[in-house]
């Protein structure tokens, strides 16, 4: 292939990992969600898209970006908390399937109201000032926006590893998520840790949302568009890894990336064969304990 | 009987009273007010479109401007004072739906004409449907297709441009003026690929050389994966031959990645409402083709009192491009019905073939070997920002006259002569 220089692939290659990002900061709910309630949540993708309309009407009412990127994840946390309390806590002990269902339904319906409330053509939204145009990376030149998004899901992933590993709350999620019936017995409430938990993966969602919008701009169907790449990156990583779900985002943004470059036209397609590839030698992907789903 | 009672010389009483009272019976019967009703009902013009789905804002503007069509046709009197009305039915852009829906349009409804749809597929389905049945569709969605002899027929009309022509025009326009080396990030499906042609076709008058053609597939959100290859090849001029969500998230990112700084990026066809949708900073100066932009109406009088009339019945609002499309479509095919005196399809397809208007644009009229609808192509530049209200979008920087040649001719499209 001509002009294919080692600019040209190192660029395709940050591409990707930018791209691969977006994945993580959008799994990494799903993933923490699945890992400790064992809930499958299918209205991930309404959530994401919450927060970009969030993000939208706050900025309209005369608040900026910066703040959104506070008031985001709190207003959707608060609303994931709700749906928790009131709609997926009756189900539990039921199975896997029930919330699955539960969620799938609540996605439609979000998505349906914010088509009532905000129309369905979709609105633009501005990157922020500050990070407009391209910067030169030293192999070419690379929207500053997308840096930021990176260093946005970085900064995420350390807050939320110091919170699981550091602090005590995090101590008692994650035994939460080993052996609920013995945190429960030495006196924790389960019910408001779960409700916690439930809170910060929407929370994330609604921050990712936001963060694509300028990407991208802000439709109703926003969150079922990315639902798919993230359900594969939660099984590549392995369901309920949180580790799993940021080494197979990046993955699959580098798959997708370098794909794009040779045969732009299998990009989508290359994620689903790397998914069958991953679960034909390791069933339960990179980092999944087997038996999670069962 | 009457013969019977003549001869006889006998008027029976009973006899006259009967009949007089069976006839008062049939006057008020609903058989006599079928009757009458048939011979002052309106013309029914059915207009599928798709109202829900990613096209739905184009489509609701569509209706807009045909329902001035409509209401213009029935203040100046109808055709001999038969009203007209518009039988609106959402096709879900869906081709399956759209046949249905004409269908019905024409065997319960009974309308004398199909307008609308507005996607490749769509239209095609339609025109399928009423070939069959022997009416007359006016397509107000872009297409190469719906012309070539295997798809058309003496019932199909095209008032929409088409891809070879927006194409060519844009093309014609910018290689002179921004360089000969092309890159093109293409739709992955026909009308993408006719759009490139037309590209094509055009660039060989002026040498151009095509680096690349990426196609990605319809519905893509991130296209920054494509971008850094069309960066490494420095074109001159990037292509983009899409449409709607994906033209506005493709202008976007790439604008994002820094390439209006070294490459000019034109788009086949470039939507009003898509700009409102993505905003300015997407668009800024990037250059494209369009059958109709509200801001012509300084310099064109018909454009004015569309405009006006559209304002007037549209709470302020100026009529979109794919909105005056359904304006177009059906003020012709209601034209041609006055300019017969008939709805009887063979005369009036002869009567929209003699056509020469100006309705909203300037001339047209429609070439009589495929109907395709010869008019301008407007060349237009999006603006930084909106100066006059927000409605000021786009700087017409060039105006392609109407012209057959730049049209595929009718051998090319397979018709004899």
């Amino acid at each position: 292939m001509p002009g294919l220089s080692f600019d040209l692939i190192a660029m395709q290659l940050f591409t990707g990992l930018a791209l691969g990002a977006i994945y993580v900061l959008f799994a990494i709910g799903l993933s923490l969600i699945f890992g400790m309630l064992t809930v499958v949540n299918f209205a991930h993708g309404a959530f994401y898209m919450v927060g970009a309309y969030v993000g939208l009407f706050l900025i309209s009412l005369g608040g900026n970006f910066w703040l959104c990127l506070v008031a985001v994840p709190l207003i959707v946390g608060v609303s994931g908390m709700i749906v928790e309390r009131f709609l997926i806590r009756p189900l539990y002990g039921r199975g896997i399937d029930y919330p699955l269902l539960l969620t799938f339904g609540l996605s439609y319906i979000m998505v349906e109201l914010i088509r009532i409330g905000f129309g369905t053509s979709g609105y633009p939204f501005d990157t922020p000032d500050l990070l407009q145009g391209a910067v030169n990376i030293g192999i070419g030149y690379f929207p500053l926006y997308r840096l930021f998004v990176i260093g946005a899901a970085a900064i995420v992933l350390l807050g939320l590893w110091l919170f699981l590993e550091r602090t005590s709350f995090g101590l008692i999620i994650r035994a939460g998520a080993r052996d609920p019936q013995i945190v429960r017995v030495l006196g924790v409430d389960v019910a408001r840790v779960w409700l916690y938990v439930f809170g910060i993966g929407t929370a994330i969602a609604g921050l990712a949302g936001l963060l694509a919008a300028p990407l991208q701009g802000v439709i109703p169907e926003m969150g079922a568009n990315i639902l798919a790449e993230a359900f594969v990156v939660t099984v590549v990583g392995g369901m309920g890894s949180i580790g799993g779900a940021v080494i197979a985002g990046l993955l699959v943004g580098v798959v997708i990336s370098m794909t794009s470059l040779f045969a732009p036209e299998m990009a989508k397609v290359s994620i689903f064969a790397l998914m069958a590839i991953v679960l034909l030698i390791r069933p339960q992907g990179f980092f999944g304990r087997a038996g999670l789903m069962s | 009987m009457t013969e019977k009672i003549t001869k006889s010389g006998l008027l029976s009483r009973r006899r006259l009273l009967t009949s007089v009272g069976a006839g008062a019976v049939l006057a008020a019967s609903p058989f006599r007010i079928n009757l009458l009703q048939a011979q002052e009902a309106t013309i029914k013009v059915g207009f599928p479109v798709p109202l829900t789905g990613p096209y739905g804002t184009e489509a609701q503007d569509q209706v807009r401007a045909a329902e001035v069509a409509i209401a213009e046709f029935n203040e100046n009197g109808g055709l001999n004072r038969r009203k007209a009305e518009l039988l609106v039915r959402d096709d879900k852009l869906n081709p399956g739906e759209a046949a249905t829906r004409t269908l019905e349009l024409i065997e319960k409804e009974k309308v004398s004409f199909i307008v609308g749809s507005l996607s490749a597929a769509v239209q095609l389905a339609v025109n399928n449907v009423t070939k069959e049945r022997q009416i007359i569709f006016n397509s107000i969605s872009q297409s190469d297709t719906i012309n070539e002899a295997s798809d058309f027929s003496k019932y199909t009309f095209h008032e929409a441009l088409n891809p070879h022509l927006t194409a060519g025009a844009v093309g014609r326009y910018a290689f002179p003026k921004f360089g000969k080396k092309v890159a093109f990030l293409t739709a992955d499906y026909a009308y993408g690929h006719e759009m490139v042609r037309g590209f094509q076709e055009a660039g060989k008058a002026f040498g151009i050389e095509t680096l690349v053609d990426i196609r990605h597939p319809i519905g893509t959100t991130d296209f920054s994966a494509l971008l850094p290859r069309i960066q490494a090849l420095k074109p001159d001029i990037l292509c983009i031959s899409n449409f709607g969500r994906d033209q506005q998230i493709a202008l976007k990112q790439a604008t994002d990645f820094g390439m209006k700084r070294s490459m000019k990026i034109i788009v086949p066809i470039m939507l009003y409402t898509g700009r409102i949708a993505a905003g300015p900073q997407a668009f800024e100066g990037v250059i494209g083709g369009t059958s109709y932009y509200w801001g012509i109406e300084d310099k064109i009088a018909s454009a004015k009192a569309f405009n006006d009339r559209f304002r007037k019945m549209h709470g302020g609002k100026v009529p979109s491009d794919y909105g005056a499309l359904g304006y177009g479509g059906v003020k012709t095919l209601l034209m041609g019905a006055k300019a017969a005196n008939s709805l009887e399809a063979d005369k009036v397809i002869a009567a929209i073939e003699a056509l020469k208007y100006d309705y909203y644009k300037g001339p047209e009229y429609y070439r009589k070997c495929d109907h395709q609808s010869v008019q301008s192509v407007l060349i237009i530049e999006s603006k930084a920002s909106p100066q006059k209200g927000d409605a000021d979008v786009f700087n017409v920087v060039e105006t392609e006259a109407p012209n057959d040649a730049n049209l595929r001719s009718c051998e090319v499209l397979g018709h004899k002569a």
